[in-house]
This record gives C-alpha cells, structure tokens and sequence, in this order.
C-alpha cells in the first residue's frame, strides 16, 4: 500500500500546534497541545483517538474552521493562517473538502440532492449552464453508486449509508486533491461501514487524492490508512505504518486502544485481557528531551529520551513474537 | 443458567402507520429468553430489532403502531392484553431497559441519586432515605467514584460513560428480572464500552438477570451473548447459541455479517461488504427477503419465503439452502475459516454448547 507514495512528498505539514479554547480564563480547555506531523502526497493518513482527544478540533484547524492558537499548519508549503480574502479561500477549500460524521445532519434536509451536490457546483463557478450542472451531478452520483434517478430526492428518502455517499459526492465535485473525513463512517452500520471504506479507497485511486480519515477507535481505520496518528488528551503518542501498528503497538495507550475492540469471535473474546491506561503515564514533569522520538524508521513515540532504548527492544519483542491483536 | 422460559414471544407482528402506506416493522418474531441468559439480537438499522423489545415494554406510540399478531408472555401473562396499570407495575420493576443515549434518555434537571431512587419509591414503596440509601450502594457498584457526593450532581455533570453507568444503576434498582439493553454501548468510546460490557456481564452473574441485547456490532456479541438472534427486514432469520451463529452459520445474511467485520488482521486488506441495502418494509418482497442483496439466491427464494429450518436442537435458520434439494454452495473465505474453527474448537471441547449435539447441517 505504502509502495506508491515513495518520493513523500508532503501535502500537510503540521507543526507545534496547539488549540486552547477559553484561553488564559479560568476554564481553559488545552484540546491540542503541541502536535506535529505530515501527511504526505497520495497517502491516507488516519488520526485516532477517543472523544476529547482532540483529533476532530485538528481536522477543522487544517481546514481552517477557526483560527488556531500557536504553532504553524502548510498545506501545500503554504501557511494556512495566512490565507486571507473570499477569492483566495475559495481556492484552498476547493482544494481541501470535508466528509462529516452524522450523514443526515450534513445535508440540507430542504433541498434535492441535485442541488446539494450543485451547490457545490455553483458556489465554485464550475458549470456553464444548467445540463451541464445536471451531467456533472449525475456523473459524480454515479462515482458514489447511485442511480441518477435519485437526483430529485430529498435527504430524508435515503438509509444512512446512502446520505454518506451523497456527502462524498458532494465533496468529490469539486475535483479537491484533499479530502477530511472527520468520523465519516462511525454513524453507520457495520455492514454499511464497509460499503464506504471500499468506496472510498476506490475513489482515491480514481481521483488521487490524499485523505485524512478520523476515527475513534483502531478496528476500520487499517483497513484504510497508510500511516496512523494515535491521539490522547491533545497529544499525538504513537505515530506509525498502518501494518506495523498493529504489529507492534509500543505506546500502552495503543495497546489499551487495541484491547479494548471486541472481536466477532467469541472464544477468543472469553479469554481476552483487556488493559487500561492511566492519562498520566504520558504526563512529565520536566518536558526537556520528552517529545516525538523515532523508535523505527516511520515509528514514532512520544516519550522521553531515556526511553526509546526500552521502546525499540519491546518491538524488537514484538514483532518476534507475532500478532497478538488478530 | 437453567432452562426455564422468563419471556415468549410468539408470531409478532407490529407494523407503524405513515403517510405512504403501512409499513411492516416486525413480520412474525418467536423467541423465548431463558432465565439468567444473555440473547443478542442482531441486525441493520430498521430491522425490526428495537420495535420488537419495545412492544415488551409497551413503548411503542399508541398513535401510529398496531400490533397484528403475536403474543407476548411473561410469568404467564400476555403483556399486550393486560391493562395500562397492570404494565406499569411491571415496567421498570420487573423488564427495565437501558437506552442507547444516555444523555437524551436522563431526566437534565433531576439529581442523578433521585433519578436511580424514584422507581424504588415507585415500585418497593421504600422511603425517601432509605431508597437514597440504596441508590447511593447502587452507584457505587455500578462503579461511579465517591458516589456520596456525586449522587447529587446532575447528568451534564458526568461524562457519556458515567452516564450510561447511571442508567444501568437506574434499570437495576428494582432487581428487575428482564433487562432489555438497546445498543447500551454504541455511543461510546471503545475503551469505555469495553468497562460498562464487563460490568453488565459482572452484574448478569451476580444477580442472575436475563438480559436482551440488542446491537448492530458483533464483535460486542461475541463478548455478551448466549444466544443470538439475526434479524433481517423485521424477521428473525437465524438464531442459536453464540457459538453456532459465530462458528457454524447457516444464513446468507449473518454470512455476509461475520464476513464484513473488520479484524485486526495484518494480512487482510479487503473488506468483504453485502450490496445494496435493506428492502422497503412499506411493500415487503415476495419470497426471501434478502434475496435481491444474496449472492447465493435460488430461483425459490424470490418466489416463496423459507421456513425455519432446524439445524440442531438450538439453532435454526431461514434459508432455503438448508432444504434438502438445495445446490451445495461454498459460502465467503471467512465464514469457510470460521467453520473450520468450528471443527477444531468441538474437537477441543471448547464449544459452550449446552446440547452438544455433533455438527450438522454443515454442508458448504
């Protein structure tokens, strides 16, 4: 998978960011501090982590909904904090588009599907008359798998499933190089779930895109990802290959993360151990020498200096052993 | 667990009036729960899963639904025939129900002790202090921290998990001998559905509940179930121990299930899906409902619907592929694994089947 992405080129590069909201009031809430990492071109880069962990508030800082609190965010080797004036945002989102989680709260329950993907369409400028709107419509129902009879329906005659792949096409309309999806797939059935993960593969192959994909818990992620950010309490703890992840998950955080997906297999869940994890083992007093350390090439820890040796024997260990999750 | 029947359901059928026409919920459900058992009942959304526990309760709205047929018994009273008055000595005392939504389901301006003490007043006539008293125990083994305090906090005050953990203190105050849990866990985070799972499956052996669980997720199945239920377009279409269903499955549609879930797999790259989606339960098909979206459909199945073929003692299914004229068929890789692993757990002795009758049926 990782194959075709071997110049990495970086698409984001997201540095030192931090978000506070109420910030320097009593009831300041440090949702992301201090995270740091790339997306590179062509890659699906899946960020993890449970509610208030700060992966969502992350999704919309990149895709400039609010402005951030320090750090520095390129898309493009461009700053982003720096984008100013109607002309000029409409071509980053242009570029950059946003699948939401909730299928049917994303769409305007009052307006056809035709104009809910034409919307997109229009605001753009990207038709010249009215059949050629509709042509596109139909074309970019058809990416997702539906029939362009249903181009004069309302939201509210589609299963949950259908509504999210109405969401994609409105987001593929307008031909974006990147493509946020923040939760896309967790409101839907399982079943359903693997509808869109296949959609969605397939679609990045046809169109080249780069996706960020926002999940709250490990199991759909691999299916997808190239690389995995796995975030806690604002920060980014592991950062790792998608396959090597769940060869060897090194952060505890992970590993809790891994242990806790029930599996549709019943003797092995009778004799599953679960762990858990204490927020506070990544919490250091003295932050000198503590950060993202490389244990791996592509394998990042946030950790401090002193323990990467630990961290690199235990994958060592881990990968001797084989899988322990599957 | 013994073997006495705690719930019946037989032949239900429930459908919901709208503008366009009726629409048939639930087309015939039988099942019973045996006491102190967990049965999980399975299925897509609109699969007739919650309609058909809600009828248990009587929480359907008067105004729109019609139950057509069917039966619903408990120690030997049919629960839709009796009186308004009749249920509610039996709603919340002896069937409770936990919500999926633990925030919508919490009265928002009512201390959390009052909320986990009111059906003790209601029900056990225990005094205000006294019911206090026991909701403040029941906090803590529900596993909230300092519940002396925090029995009067309010619900925004708790987190989702805490939440729900309030609900399940709520639902066991009356040590209810049902309880009927509707996707209890599907919004919460991952490591916190798996606390408030091991603490139901605690709490079942403690006090000797029968629970229905009702999920879209197998893998929470697997960790809960005694028996499970499959539901497809408001019919069970197979139904057997945990074991059978996850191990030995028969249907089509539970196929396409197990094989659609992800695991953690290294190796396994793609992701199995079923086409199409669920029928239009306002005009149901003819024959086999999943037929349209069953790679392995026969020309019967979308001409007449199947029974309920038996395939041991415990475990039946709805598919005309158990007839005995129906073409051998090589069912998806996964579910050829997993009854491969079948094979080797009976082998091994490691089936918690209480008939342990030998494998079969296990053609394909």
């Amino acid at each position: 998978m990782v194959a075709e992405v071997k110049e990495k080129q970086s698409i984001v590069e997201i540095s030192g960011y931090k978000q506070y909201f109420n910030e320097g009031k009593r009831n300041e809430v440090r949702a992301v501090n201090d995270v740091s990492f790339n997306i590179y071109k062509g890659e699906t880069f899946g960020l993890v982590g449970e509610s208030g962990s700060g992966k969502s508030t992350t999704g919309r800082a990149l895709i400039k909904l609010g402005d951030i609190t320090g750090g520095q965010i390129l898309y493009k080797g461009q700053d982003i904090t720096k984008i100013k004036g109607r002309r000029n945002l409409l071509d980053f989102r242009k570029s950059m588009q946003m699948i939401f989680q909730d299928p049917y709260a994303s769409l305007n329950p009052r307006i056809t599907v035709k104009d809910i993907i034409g919307g997109a369409l229009k605001v753009h400028g990207l038709y010249k008359n009215s059949s050629e709107r509709n042509e596109r419509v139909y074309e970019l129902l058809e990416q997702v798998g539906l029939s362009k009879e249903f181009a004069n329906r309302y939201p509210k005659e589609f299963s949950g499933g259908q509504c999210q792949r109405v969401g994609i096409a409105r987001a593929l309309a307008v031909e974006p190089d990147f493509i946020i999806a923040d939760e896309a797939i967790s409101a839907l059935d399982v079943s359903i779930q693997a509808q869109v993960v296949n959609l969605l593969k397939e679609l990045k192959k046809e169109n080249n895109l780069t996706y960020l994909f926002i999940a709250h818990d490990l199991s759909m992620v691999k299916y997808i990802s190239d690389r995995i950010g796995v975030m806690n309490s604002g920060r980014i703890l592991e950062i790792a290959e998608a396959d090597e992840l769940y060869q060897a998950p090194l952060h505890p955080y992970t590993e809790s993360l891994l242990s806790a997906i029930p599996t549709p297999d019943p003797e092995s869940e009778r004799n599953r151990i679960r762990t858990e994890y204490d927020p506070k083992y990544h919490q250091y007093e003295d932050l000198t020498k503590v950060g993202l350390h490389e244990i791996a090439p592509e394998h990042y820890i946030y950790c401090h200096q002193d323990e990467v040796e630990v961290y690199r024997k235990k994958r060592e260990k881990l990968l001797r052993e084989g899988q322990k999750y599957a | 667990m013994d073997n006495t029947n705690v719930l019946e359901i037989k032949d239900l059928a429930i459908s919901f009036k709208t503008f366009e026409g009726k629409v048939q919920a639930v087309r015939g459900v039988n099942f019973e729960l045996k006491k102190g058992e967990t049965l999980a009942i399975v299925g897509e959304s609109g699969s007739g899963k919650s309609v058909s526990t809600k009828a248990v309760n009587r929480l359907l709205p008067k105004k729109n639904s019609i139950i057509e047929s069917g039966q619903i018994l408990f120690e030997g009273k049919d629960l839709l025939t009796i009186s308004d008055k009749e249920m509610q000595e039996i709603r919340g005392n002896d069937i409770a129900m936990i919500f999926q939504d633990p925030m919508t389901s919490l009265n928002p301006t009512m201390q959390v002790g009052r909320q986990i003490a009111e059906p003790m007043i209601k029900h056990q006539h225990l005094s205000s202090e006294k019911a206090r008293n026991k909701a403040i125990e029941l906090m803590r083994l529900v596993g909230i921290k300092n519940p002396e305090q925090t029995h009067k906090h309010y619900p925004h005050q708790f987190s989702g998990g805490m939440r729900q953990r309030v609900m399940i203190a709520i639902s066991l105050a009356c040590e209810p001998k049902i309880l009927i849990a509707d996707e209890p866990t599907t919004a919460l985070d991952v490591t916190i559905q798996a606390q408030i799972l091991s603490l139901m499956n605690n709490l079942k052996k403690e006090l000797d509940t029968s629970i229905i669980f009702i999920t879209h997720d197998l893998g929470v199945v697997a960790q809960m179930a005694d028996r499970v239920a499959v539901m497809y377009a408001g019919q069970i279409v197979e139904i057997g121990t945990a074991d059978e269903i996850f191990y030995n499955p028969m249907h089509p549609y539970t196929w396409g299930l197990l094989a659609s879930m992800p695991t953690l797999d290294v190796n396994q790259t793609d992701l199995y899906n079923i086409p199409g989606s669920p029928p239009n339960l306002l005009h149901p098909p003819v024959g086999d409902a999943f037929a349209s979206r069953n790679e392995f459909a026969l020309a019967i199945d979308f001409e007449q619907e199947p029974e309920m073929f038996k395939v041991t003692d415990t475990h039946y299914a709805k598919t005309w592929l158990l007839h005995n004229e129906a073409p051998d068929v090589t069912p998806p890789a996964e579910v050829v694994r997993r009854k491969a692993k079948y094979q080797r757990l009976f082998a091994e002795k490691k089936i918690n089947n209480q008939v342990g009758g030998e494998v079969v049926g296990s053609r394909g």
